[in-house]
């Protein structure tokens, strides 16, 4: 298999370049192209990238491969690779530190605007608060969110404003707050949500779905703060 | 002051798992000047692995629910070598820390009453005198830990939390008092190093699986806490214990909680039968999880594993039927059909004894303090110096530690440092300053990379460490092999100081990160071989061929090794609970 990487070192390339490793799959196994990775590390040490649960639910190693954003630790080869080739690039749309490795922080940032924690103004009870099962449902879908930014790096609208729309990842959060049951904010986070920008800014375009290797469909969350915010307006 | 760059705070936190950031959310709130230090985004920490859930007496399941039932159980489980004063203050203080999470915000699963949902898990009794299986494990699906360290993140977001994310520490910074006061960490964007300095500095690096060639561990569990206390000379207590948990995916090394089988699963060997019934008739498949390991391996030994190499058994779940199998063990299911192609829904999952958690650590007491062991035997503070977590040996586990009951050690010992570090402070502990020397030791692994001309590459090393460790410190253990393995450790640890760095540059290089993580893996797997030799015993999840028993004459103690000289004395177990009569040591049966 022909494995094609970006590779970019600041200190030593003066423009990123595409490198082409022949890469020899061990037969009857299905690796995962994290392994492919690795394998490739023990070769060329300089090879960069983020790795640590290898079992898709840290969100370390978010990357694009042949063209489609995942997860190389839960990406069999089998599944990505196309006539014998494997291209290999750092998420789109964010800057490139160094090889397969993004600066997440515009991505952290959105997170944290969206108030990601519980608010509750009144006194916390000697035990747990109650939810019931059904209120605890609606948050299915939603807390599950690993962080990784494939949704958000493959989002046309974050490439275009990523300072100003919050992204598929963001709103994900925010609505896993706004639908939870204990809860006692949800005005204060509709109005910081409330510009032309932050939520308005979803087309619709869906790629957030296709790409969330959790399966969680941001999409749909989006959809349900407009319809707060447009309860709000009327 | 030498020209290295340096940042001054109270207290740091070195580790953003469970345990860091319960104890840098403590400090924050409270008002301590404090910085959490991680070596990836906190939320990519092991503590996200977590599946089946925190065990805590919150008396959800059953009203009458008693920590003290919990107490009994966990005492039993850690085979007698657990301080049941620190397992009386985890299992007392634990509804408390559950309840601060849930107002925290952690999405539990509930039951029909709107209470937190609570699964069966293994060792869990009501009891000394009732063996009941109880049901006391506080779940959020089988995504407990994700749920957990998330919320936490997001309230020490909430409280503006100072984070150095990406930074690795390398080693700690000694006064010539040998008070610790602080570490010297490097920004791996930049490859800054800097100078982290504070009066206390908590170790909350987590544990070191990765010394094993077969793990459940993600691959930044290496150990650096460990490496940092031991290479300062500190002593480490209880490393030849650690757990194999009973299912690992076959091949993968990942894991499937033990709420499988607390939600009704069971395991399988090649014949079909269901054989923890003949080596555990009460608790069957939820005995403690040394026990299941080893009956686990037995059969495998004896010939009735399962797969053309015989090497596996099955774990089956599809009597659970679709609906709970979708509701309980959502993620077990997705990591079932990536790693084992397989569809619980439909088929027995190929499961494994896997190397998960290690039990020992730096000896701390009930307030996360560091302890060493002075010339007569007596505990004595290390003072600036605190760990929590899978790092620190309170000790809670003592031989073999219950399922759930880690992420309960995290946040009450996490939230525990934290309190005590507060009063500290607040009493006016202060230490001396470091000289240029002190801080320049501490630079002593960066320098030997920086210079290496020769040598070996880490990779090769690290792999022949985990192999030596695989082969000769398993589930079951002899002196004859395990010597020989300790010799093969010197071999290695020869090639460990030797190994070479081709890639010095600045920006994000992992390489360098990967070869000072190795220093710390040698370090755990010495300490561990060492130990292990030392302890003529078989107790929890030390299990040796050539000592088959429990000596509790001699060895109803904690295990202490000395990085120094190398040698391994012992320390007494605590056996003076505060509020209850102590458990006395009697056969353990499950």
């Amino acid at each position: 298999m022909l494995v094609s990487l970006y590779r970019y070192n600041p200190e030593a390339d003066n423009a990123p370049f595409m490198q082409d490793v022949e890469v020899e799959l061990p037969k009857g196994k299905d690796l995962m192209v994290l392994d492919v990775l690795n394998l490739l590390k023990e070769k060329d040490v300089t090879l960069s990238y983020r790795r640590s649960c290898r079992e898709g639910v840290c969100g370390s190693d978010g990357m694009n491969m042949n063209g489609k954003n995942g997860l190389a630790c839960i990406t069999p080869v089998s599944q990505v690779i196309k006539k014998d080739k494997l291209v290999l690039r750092p998420l789109p749309g964010l800057p490139v530190i160094r090889d397969l490795v993004v600066d997440m922080s515009l991505f952290y940032k959105q997170y944290e605007k969206v108030m990601p924690y519980l608010v509750n103004d009144q006194p916390a009870p000697a035990i747990e608060r109650l939810q019931t099962p059904e209120d605890r449902e609606k948050l299915d879908g939603l807390y599950e969110c690993i962080l990784c930014a494939c949704c958000s790096s493959a989002c046309p609208s974050f490439w275009w404003n990523p300072d100003k729309f919050i992204g598929p990842a963001g709103l994900l959060q925010a609505y896993r707050f706004l639908a939870d049951s204990r809860d006692t904010a949800q005005a204060e986070r509709l109005a910081e949500l409330d510009d032309p920008f932050s939520v308005f800014r979803c087309r619709g375009i869906m790629n957030c779905v296709s790409v969330c290797p959790k399966g969680l469909n941001p999409t749909r969350a989006i959809g349900h703060i407009r319809n707060l915010l447009l309860q709000r307006a009327t | 002051m030498s020209n290295i760059k340096t940042m001054t705070f109270d207290a740091i936190v070195i580790g953003g798992g469970g345990a860091g950031m319960r104890a840098a959310l403590q400090l924050t709130e409270t008002g301590v000047k404090a910085a959490c230090i991680t070596k990836v985004f906190p939320t990519r920490s092991h503590t996200v692995s977590a599946q089946g859930g925190i065990t805590c007496a919150i008396a959800s399941a059953d009203p009458n629910d008693d920590w003290r039932w919990h107490m009994y159980d966990t005492v039993k489980g850690s085979d007698y070598i657990a301080d049941q004063d620190a397992v009386e203050y985890m299992c007392s203080v634990g509804p408390q820390a559950v309840f601060e999470l849930e107002h925290m915000g952690l999405p539990f699963s509930r039951t029909e009453q709107g209470r937190i949902y609570q699964r069966p898990f293994g060792g869990q009794s009501k009891g000394p005198n009732d063996s009941t299986q109880a049901a006391r494990t506080c779940a959020a699906a089988d995504r407990t830990g994700h749920a957990l360290l998330h919320t936490l993140y997001q309230a020490n977001l909430k409280r503006g939390t100072t984070f150095l994310s990406e930074w690795y520490a390398v080693d700690l910074v000694k006064n010539a008092k040998n008070e610790v006061v602080g570490v010297v960490a490097i920004e791996i964007e930049t490859g800054e190093v800097a100078y982290i300095k504070a009066k206390a500095t908590v170790l909350a690096t987590g544990g070191a699986g990765r010394i094993y060639a077969s793990t459940t561990n993600a691959l930044i569990n290496t150990g650096d806490g460990i490496g940092m206390a031991l290479r300062a000379g500190f002593p480490m207590q209880d490393m030849e214990m650690w757990q194999f948990h009973p299912t690992g995916i076959y091949g993968a090394g990942t894991l499937v909680t033990e709420g499988c089988r607390g939600e009704g699963g069971y395991l399988i060997n090649s014949e079909g039968e269901r054989f923890m019934e003949r080596y555990a008739p009460n608790s069957k498949d939820l005995a403690g999880r040394d026990v299941v390991a080893r009956s686990m391996v037995i059969e495998i030994l004896e010939g009735r594993g399962c797969g053309p190499e015989k090497d596996h058994v099955l774990l089956k779940l599809d009597h659970l039927g679709e609906e709970t199998l979708n509701l309980r063990l959502p993620g077990i299911c997705e990591l079932s059909k990536t790693f084992a192609h397989v569809d619980p829904v439909k088929e027995p999952v190929p499961v494994v004894p896997t190397c998960h958690y290690m039990m020992g650590g730096i000896p701390t007491n009930v307030g996360g303090q560091a302890l060493t062991q002075d010339d007569d035997g007596k505990d004595q503070p290390i003072r600036g110096l605190f760990a929590c977590g899978e790092a620190a040996c309170v000790s809670v586990h003592g031989a073999n530690r219950l399922g759930g009951n880690s992420l309960l050690d995290l946040v009450v010992f996490g939230r525990a440092a934290g309190l005590h570090i507060e009063e500290q402070l607040r009493n006016g502990f202060e230490v001396d300053g470091a000289s240029d020397a002190d801080i320049k030791r501490a630079m002593a692994r960066l320098d030997r990379l920086a210079n290496a001309r020769e040598g070996e590459h880490v990779a090769a090393v690290r792999e022949d460490l985990q192999t030596c460790m695989q082969l000769y410190f398993g589930v079951f253990r002899d002196g004859e092999s395990m010597d020989k393995g300790l010799q093969l450790l010197n071999e290695i640890g020869e090639r460990v100081r030797n190994t070479r760095l081709t890639d010095t540059s600045n920006v994000f290089n992992t390489a360098r990160i990967e070869a000072l993580e190795l220093d710390n893996l040698f370090e755990v797997a010495y300490a561990t071989a060492v130990s292990a030799v030392e302890r003529k015993e078989s107790r929890g999840a030390h299990a040796r061929n050539d000592f088959t028993e429990r000596d509790d004459e001699n060895w109803l103690k904690h295990s202490l090794y000395f990085p120094l000289d190398k040698r391994v004395g012992k320390r007494d177990v605590n056996f003076s609970p505060k509020t209850v009569d102590t458990f006395q040591p009697t056969i353990r049966s499950y």
